[in-house]
């Protein structure tokens, strides 16, 4: 009980603070954004042609799945440093490096995320049915009112789940941020890294409060789209 | 929906920047820092302080990387030398403290840590925590120790390595490891001393933990990070730095 007494204490305390969370917030708003605009054309074109390179395509956005984050975190340093190919790039245009900024950890996690959003949208282009799209196309409509009209409307489910697994995928972020980040409060000291931080303080009583709304919060947001996806499936 | 769009964004962007020192520390100085930084922060309330916490390594590489922090303290001098050579420290390297390790174990194990370095073969001594000697100061004179009283291959396969002298408290505070060499600074928290029992090292089995400071290049032109720099030397500041056990040898304030 010591635990939930502890978690109390905290919370009227009042002294919690809340800017890891409002930047794990921002960080999976934004990065879902940038994939939704990604993918969509991503996985329509995965879905839709049969090139020989779209194996090479599929398994290089496939990667993060399974290559460990301390991998693509060191990458990322190498590159987004001052003198890297891509920060010193970025540091001519906006005077800022993109290593321990949000804006490299944003990069960062949209990389790190992309097959969470890449793979329920190709699955999802795959499942509209071919005959609804020509019909759309004989009876006149271009392309980009196909896409518009018809087939990301039959294909909510998809997207939603994309969105969701992205938002949560990015929650849950930590060894790409550590690598890329450090731990600065208010720019890179996501909720995971706080959690770290405060185990190293022996400050347990903030690890369970972050902790526990991480865990509830991710909790929750699977049973919103598994709840969904069966009201979807048993519309249909 | 669509309209909600512009307010959201105002809404995640709308964080301000204000103007605050940021502070690289070896972790430590986890407890002692925070202390100050608070009674700095009481005293001047128009300055922010962010302190950050990791090994002195790792702080020494983020700063060549670029990080944006202020004023970094380290728990030896030679990395901010280093820094200072190659230009991302521009103070020259200045000492705030000398610090102390111990041997510590959380007083439900019944270990005795006094009995060193013979506690470290006790039956119930599997895992022995110290701090990763190639980026930690703190690991590298526990190293020392080791070696000093001839254990240290003894012992190796026994030893479970903190990322910094932080974390390596907290691996024997957990009951994780059952035994760790850990900073006195640490081993003073309240927190960490409500359930432990430890042992101070005497000083002559390792080299001394000078521990040195400076001001960082994007730190440069800031008077609020000038004046917490020159905070920490203050009597005020070092008070708290000796409650937790760190200490000043006779004739330091020649010397700088």
């Amino acid at each position: 009980m010591n635990v939930i007494e502890g978690v109390v204490q905290r919370l009227n305390m009042n002294s919690l603070d809340l800017v890891p969370f409002w930047l794990t917030l921002k960080l999976s708003f934004w990065t879902t954004v940038i994939l939704l605009l990604i993918s969509i054309p991503l996985g329509y074109y995965l879905a839709y042609t049969k090139q020989r390179i779209n194996a090479i395509i599929e398994a290089l956005v496939s990667l993060p799945l399974v290559l460990p984050p301390t991998v693509l975190g060191f990458y990322l340093l190498l590159t987004f440093n001052k003198h890297g190919f891509f920060g010193s790039l970025w540091y001519k245009l906006f005077e800022r490096p993109l290593v321990f900024h949000f804006e490299g950890i944003l990069i960062a996690s949209v990389i790190y995320s992309l097959p969470m959003m890449v793979h329920p949208l190709t699955a999802g282009f795959k499942s509209v049915p071919r005959n609804l799209i020509e019909a759309s196309w004989t009876l006149g409509k271009s392309k980009l009112e196909t896409l518009f009209k018809v087939i990301l409307p039959n294909m909510k489910t998809s997207i939603l789940t994309g969105m969701v697994l992205s938002f949560a995928h990015t929650m849950g972020e930590f060894g790409v941020v550590l690598m890329v980040g450090g731990n600065i409060h208010g720019e890179t000291r996501v909720v995971s890294i706080a959690i770290y931080d405060a185990v190293e303080a022996v400050d347990y009583s903030t690890a369970h409060v972050y902790a526990s709304i991480l865990l509830l919060f991710s909790f929750l947001s699977l049973l919103f789209l598994y709840i969904l996806n069966r009201r979807w499936s048993l519309l249909r | 929906m669509l309209k909600f769009i512009p307010l959201i964004l105002v809404f995640f962007f709308g964080f301000s920047k204000a103007e605050f020192i940021r502070v690289f520390a070896a972790s430590d100085l986890q407890y002692a820092l925070k202390e100050i930084a608070e009674i700095y922060r009481k005293k001047y309330p128009q300055d922010r302080v962010e302190l950050v916490f990791g090994s002195s390594g790792k702080g020494t590489a983020q700063i060549r990387y670029g990080a944006p922090y202020h004023v970094f303290f380290s728990a030896n001098m030679g990395y901010v030398e280093e820094l200072y050579k190659e230009g991302h420290i521009i103070t020259k390297p200045k000492l705030y403290a000398v610090g102390r390790i111990v041997v510590w174990v959380r007083k439900d194990s019944g270990l005795d840590p006094s009995r060193f370095p013979e506690v470290l073969f006790d039956q119930r001594v599997n895992r022995i925590a110290i701090a990763n000697w190639k980026h930690a100061p703190y690991g590298k004179a526990a190293k020392e120790v080791l070696e000093s009283y001839g254990v240290f291959e003894k012992v190796k396969d026994k030893l479970v390595l903190g990322e910094n002298i932080a974390q390596t408290a907290s691996y024997v505070y957990s009951g994780a490891a059952d035994l760790g060499i850990i900073a006195l600074s640490l081993a003073r928290a309240p927190a960490i001393e409500k359930v432990g029992r430890f042992w101070i090292i005497p000083e002559d089995r390792h080299s001394p933990i000078l521990q040195g400071y400076g001001i960082t290049k994007i730190g440069g032109n800031s008077q609020s990070t000038k004046r917490f720099y020159q905070f920490v030397q203050t009597p005020q500041a070092r008070k708290i730095f000796i409650k937790y056990g760190f200490f000043y040898p006779e004739g330091l304030n020649e010397r700088n």
